[in-house]
């Protein structure tokens, strides 16, 4: 799976999980640019991108996120 | 289908693939949201669709909209957890139980002072019901390990806590729900842990046999937690990450189950339990085509696997009887071919006078539900419709939206198991009415005459995509033809029966003029459904020496395309007149009059009520039937 194909599974998810299918993803896209990001949302959308790669991250991992680049690292290396 | 019944309520059909675009439409436009919002809540929905679902109820319920035929409800919710996941599952839900709900919650963690305080959020907003969302985790449950009496002081202690929130709150005028407790997967000793005193099994095997006590025989209500998440297993239902990560009492798997159980509580509560079990027979309460199959043919019988598992569905059925829910019978047969394993078939477990209504002609199954529900004075939302066959399924649920009709799986095995998970019949009293109810239905058996038809019938077979091809004879199709002729006993016109060398011989003679003809449709291939052969007869006539069709695929005009089809191979082989004969037998009066109504005119009747047909060529229009044609090795 390369980063194209992980952007374009994670597309839907963020659309699904914020409520907005308008978001376009950035890699350097954070929790501050998204007003539905909180802490709540934030949960469902780890849990939602999980299941849909059938992967699982541990509360380290999760912690340790910066931007939706490292996610689709984490992604990547999780599904290898 | 889903492998997870239960986790992935998979008793309703698939979420439609404009979910979305459905969910914005609704706020551009309103009109009958209720309605719509109910339709898009009866899908098997995943914890984000019900989040969206929910924002857009809340959208509606903010504007003002009047969401009819929904019922509001107002649902405080108390926990010792996180709330925010479960509240929008919750209000989704709710609208696939007829509801509109809008739920109050209280201040995280701060339960006691929520139920005791008469100016707290959840006791000021007067709500109709409280559902105290308490987990093993809010309770103080440690005790000494092996002393009965310290087990007994904790059991106390902890259901005196739960006591005391439901005693506040129902003194501010309200039911309360209280959830039994779902005990952890993981395990002290092993086995000992249930039977040794003060263990956190046996203390919370104690605490939910003394909280289902206690609200036995009063106005509030018990939502089995510890049952749902032994059904799917704890090891499943809980989640440690999960409960580490954001303090969720279960995995958010399992939201759209837990909020369905509860759902289902608050729909009882307002009387929208359903009522009424609308059976569907061949290969639902017996396997095989009776009007095919016959007496001996079906399946029924202990010891044989496909038997059993139609004895369970007939079990399931008369369980629910004993219980006050009425049956009744919808099925495309005739009236004295369906009644007759019934009254004949030692091993059927359901009888003629266990069904309330029973409803067996060749009509469309909305327009006879609308009977047996006129019938037994009920509302058409008070009906599940159990059929294993899928266009029946979604015809019933596009004509008659209120209708609950569970996606069956393929293996029939697993069809009382499904219905009973989808839990149409969640009641919150049992009395002896109930008991009587069964009595109060039996004794007929009716058949009750139909009305006007219960919606447009095209329609919803130009949604199907129908695809009829048609082909000659050939080798690839023999068997199945052969098949075909020796086995239709329904939709046959002339009964006959030929070997596959008489087939053979149909193929090779260029005399002959012969189709086998299949369908397929969003559901599938149905394979081979249609056979024809028409013999040369006097000068220029064909004579139709076999029509038969497999009543899978009865009432999709397939009759009309077929006939379509004859016509301009007949033209064109410069053939002006088709004659038709219908032999009865004891199992083809479905057939009585399919020559009139394809516009053949009657040319004679014979003393064994043979009828002979025909119809000119050259002037006759068939309307076109709503499918696609596909023509292969025809010219």
């Amino acid at each position: 799976m390369d980063n194209k194909d992980i952007y374009e599974r994670l597309t839907p998810i963020f659309h699904d999980v914020f409520g907005d299918d308008s978001l376009t993803l950035r890699p350097d896209m954070t929790a501050d640019d998204v007003p539905e990001w909180d802490s709540l949302t934030h949960i469902r959308l780890m849990l939602t991108v999980q299941k849909e790669f059938n992967v699982k991250f541990s509360a380290a991992e999760i912690g340790r996120l910066k931007n939706v680049a490292g996610l689709a690292e984490l992604i990547s290396a999780k599904a290898r | 289908m889903s492998e997870h019944l239960y986790r992935d309520l998979a008793w309703l059909p698939a979420a439609p693939p404009d979910f979305n675009a459905q969910c914005r439409a609704l706020l551009q436009d309103s009109a009958d949201c209720g309605r719509r919002l109910r339709f898009l809540a009866t899908h098997a929905l995943d914890e984000n669709q019900l989040n969206r679902l929910a924002r857009t109820i809340g959208s509606l319920q903010q504007a003002g909209a009047d969401l009819k035929p929904l019922l509001p409800f107002r649902l405080g919710v108390l926990s010792n957890s996180t709330l925010d996941f479960i509240k929008p599952a919750l209000v989704a839900t709710a609208a696939r139980h007829g509801l509109a709900l809008e739920c109050i919650s209280g201040h995280y963690d701060q339960v006691m002072q929520e139920a005791l305080s008469p100016d707290s959020i959840v006791n000021t907003a007067k709500p109709d019901a409280v559902l105290l969302a308490i987990d093993y985790r809010a309770l103080p449950i440690q005790t000494r390990l092996g002393s009965e009496q310290a087990a007994e002081e904790s059991t106390t202690r902890a259901v005196g806590y739960i006591e005391t929130v439901r005693n506040g709150l129902k003194a501010h005028g309200t039911t309360v729900i209280v959830q039994t407790l779902a005990t952890p997967a993981e395990r002290l000793f092993g086995s000992m842990d249930r039977l040794l005193p003060g263990t956190t099994q046996n203390v919370l095997s104690r605490i939910n046999a003394r909280l289902a006590a206690n609200v036995l025989g009063t106005s509030d209500l018990l939502l089995d937690v510890a049952g749902i998440a032994a059904t799917v297993g704890t090891e499943n239902w809980h989640s440690p990450m999960q409960w580490n990560l954001a303090k969720l009492p279960f995995s958010n798997r399992y939201l759209p189950l837990y909020a369905d159980h509860v759902g289902r509580l608050l729909g009882a509560l307002k009387g929208k339990s359903r009522r009424v079990l609308v059976l569907d027979l061949d290969n639902t309460v017996w396997g095989g085509v009776i009007g095919d199959d016959g007496l001996d043919g079906i399946q029924v019988a202990q010891g044989d696997p496909t038997g059993e598992a139609h004895l369970s569905v007939q079990r399931m059925a008369l369980e629910l009887r004993a219980r006050g829910i009425a049956l009744a019978v919808s099925s495309k047969n005739n009236d004295d071919v369906a009644r007759k394993p019934f009254r004949e078939h030692p091993e059927m477990l359901l009888k003629e006078d266990h069904i309330a209504v029973f409803q067996a002609n060749w009509n469309d199954k909305a327009t006879n539900i609308q009977a047996i529900a006129k019938e037994l004075s009920l509302g058409i939302d008070s009906m599940v419709f159990v059929d294993d066959n899928p266009v029946e399924r979604n015809l019933v649920r596009r004509m008659l939206p209120e209708v609950a009709v569970p996606e069956l799986p393929e293996d029939p095995a697993l069809y009382a198991r499904t219905v009973a998970a989808a839990g149409y019949f969640e009641a919150i009293v049992f009395s002896d009415e109930d008991l009587k109810r069964a009595d109060f239905y039996q004794d007929n058996a009716k058949r009750v005459e139909l009305q006007k038809a219960a919606g447009d019938l095209d329609a919803y077979l130009k949604t199907l995509n129908m695809e009829i091809t048609f082909q000659p004879f050939d080798e690839t199709g023999r068997a199945r033809i052969s098949q075909l002729i020796n086995k239709s006993n329904q939709f046959n016109l002339t009964t006959r029966r030929y070997t596959e060398a008489e087939v053979a011989e149909a193929e090779h003679d260029p005399s002959c003029f012969t189709l086998q003809v299949r369908l397929s449709d969003v559901f599938g291939d149905n394979g081979m459904i249609s056979v024809i052969i028409c013999r040369p007869g006097a000068a220029s006539d064909w004579q139709i020496d076999t029509w038969l069709m497999s009543c899978r695929v009865l009432g999709r005009r397939v009759e009309q395309a077929v006939l379509r089809q004859i016509l301009s191979r007949a033209e064109a082989r410069g053939i002006q007149r088709l004659v038709g004969v219908y032999r009865p037998t004891d199992r083809n009066k479905l057939v009585e009059n399919h020559y009139s109504n394809l516009g053949f005119a009657q040319t004679g009747t014979e003393p064994d009520g043979t009828t002979h047909w025909e119809l000119a060529v050259a002037g006759t229009h068939v309307a076109e039937a709503p499918m696609t044609v596909r023509v292969i090795g025809l010219d």
